[in-house]
């Protein structure tokens, strides 16, 4: 689907299930409205070469804690590698980005609200924030060129490239740091 | 893929199921908590035993689970619903109707991963306004139950979700704040009419218990 006019943001899907657009991409196409941006939303095993170019941004949303099918599929978003737009990766999304250069996860189940510490400013965000977790991995330790900016890796950004990342879900009670990205990221 | 529905006989569970339902999932049970904990954070308590006849019209099974109500241990008759649904109607997710809830959200996210099950949230973050006018659009009918804020009262109770009653939130969430779906726990429904039923239920009385802003209608089906 496609709405609006202008600057184009890519919304990337990774849900197996289409019942689960409704939580982890609807949400976000909500956001992108509420900042009057037009938006085009894809599964990630659907996307053209097209739709890199035309997007002026792009956000890689999350999927359910049991739906792993994205990660068997990594070569989808080989693109990444070369891509200079600015991009935010969430939860499953922040996995994808973590492993495309190549940073390893390991297995840690977190589920619900706790505390993150920033270390550095991310997206305008400073010192600490009760965050929504919900996800199977956790990073122990980012490779280069990705750049810690909370302790446990919860939130990271590439060295050079505006892409960000965190693997809690910033679209529940901190669309702020969305906003941020969509605004100034 | 087979889903059992969490299921309070309230608005957000029954658009939720219709979602689910519209997405071409099989919907294979009704799984619902009567808790006997007035003011549980987790489950909705006025009229729960009249999920029967919202079952009985949809045609689908329900387990009913009945709970003391204390914090975590409904949480264990929770677990056991579940276990029981995924046992004898071989679901392999679950659909909540959680909206802002993180409390509620993350206890089932919890027995969902503990049991191996899909968890679905398909109104997760929704805009409130968007909710009742969906409930319009979808032709779900859905009344008040019961209130708990100020300025709502007595005279609340049997509203129908309208265009009129849209009208009536919009002014409610500007001069008092009140959260347009009841997200607050402000209010609480009950759906006597949707398109996943295959007749629509009637009311045949009622008695309403409470005081000042804080009332429920226990109905009689």
């Amino acid at each position: 689907m496609e709405k609006g006019v202008g600057n184009m943001i890519l919304i990337i899907s990774t849900n197996k299930e289409l019942l689960h657009h409704y939580e982890f991409s609807k949400p976000i196409e909500e956001l992108v409205k509420k900042e009057n941006q037009a938006f085009a939303t894809k599964k990630y095993d659907k996307l053209i070469s097209k739709d890199l170019e035309k997007a002026t941004k792009i956000i890689i949303c999350g999927t359910s804690l049991k739906d792993l099918e994205y990660a068997k599929h990594l070569e989808k978003f080989n693109w990444i590698k070369k891509f200079d737009k600015p991009i935010f990766g969430i939860c499953a999304g922040a996995q994808i980005i973590a492993r495309i250069f190549g940073t390893t996860l390991k297995d840690s189940t977190k589920i619900g609200l706790e505390k993150v510490i920033f270390k550095k400013e991310f997206l305008n965000i400073k010192k600490e924030l009760q965050v929504y977790h919900l996800h199977q991995k956790k990073i122990s330790s980012l490779k280069n060129p990705l750049e810690n900016y909370s302790k446990d890796n919860e939130a990271f950004k590439h060295k050079t490239k505006q892409i960000y990342a965190t693997l809690f879900h910033p679209e529940v009670r901190n669309s702020q740091i969305i906003s941020n990205f969509i605004k100034n990221g | 893929m087979k889903l059992g529905i969490l299921y309070s006989g309230g608005k957000d569970s029954n658009l939720a199921a219709l979602i689910a339902k519209k997405e071409g999932y099989n919907l294979s049970c009704l799984i619902s908590i009567a808790s006997e904990n007035k003011e549980s954070f987790m489950f909705h308590t006025p009229s729960i035993s009249k999920v029967t006849a919202q079952a009985k019209a949809m045609q689908i099974p329900l387990i009913l689970q009945k709970t003391k109500g204390e914090k975590e241990i409904e949480l264990i008759d929770l677990k056991k619903a579940i276990k029981k649904a995924k046992k004898e109607y071989k679901i392999q997710g679950v659909v909540t109707g959680a909206v802002e809830s993180v409390y509620q959200a993350s206890r089932v996210q919890k027995i969902c991963n503990e049991l191996g099950l899909e968890c679905f949230n398909p109104l997760w973050q929704k805009n409130q306004m968007e909710i009742l006018e969906d409930l319009i659009k979808e032709k779900l009918g859905v009344i008040v139950i019961a209130v708990a804020a100020y300025p709502l009262g007595q005279k609340f109770l049997g509203k129908k979700i309208n265009e009129k009653f849209i009208e009536e939130m919009k002014k409610l969430k500007e001069k008092y704040q009140i959260n347009p779906a009841g997200e607050g726990g402000e209010y609480e429904t009950f759906v006597i009419n949707s398109p996943l039923f295959k007749k629509s239920l009637k009311i045949k009385s009622f008695k309403d218990f409470g005081e000042n802003h804080s009332w429920k209608r226990e109905l009689e089906i």
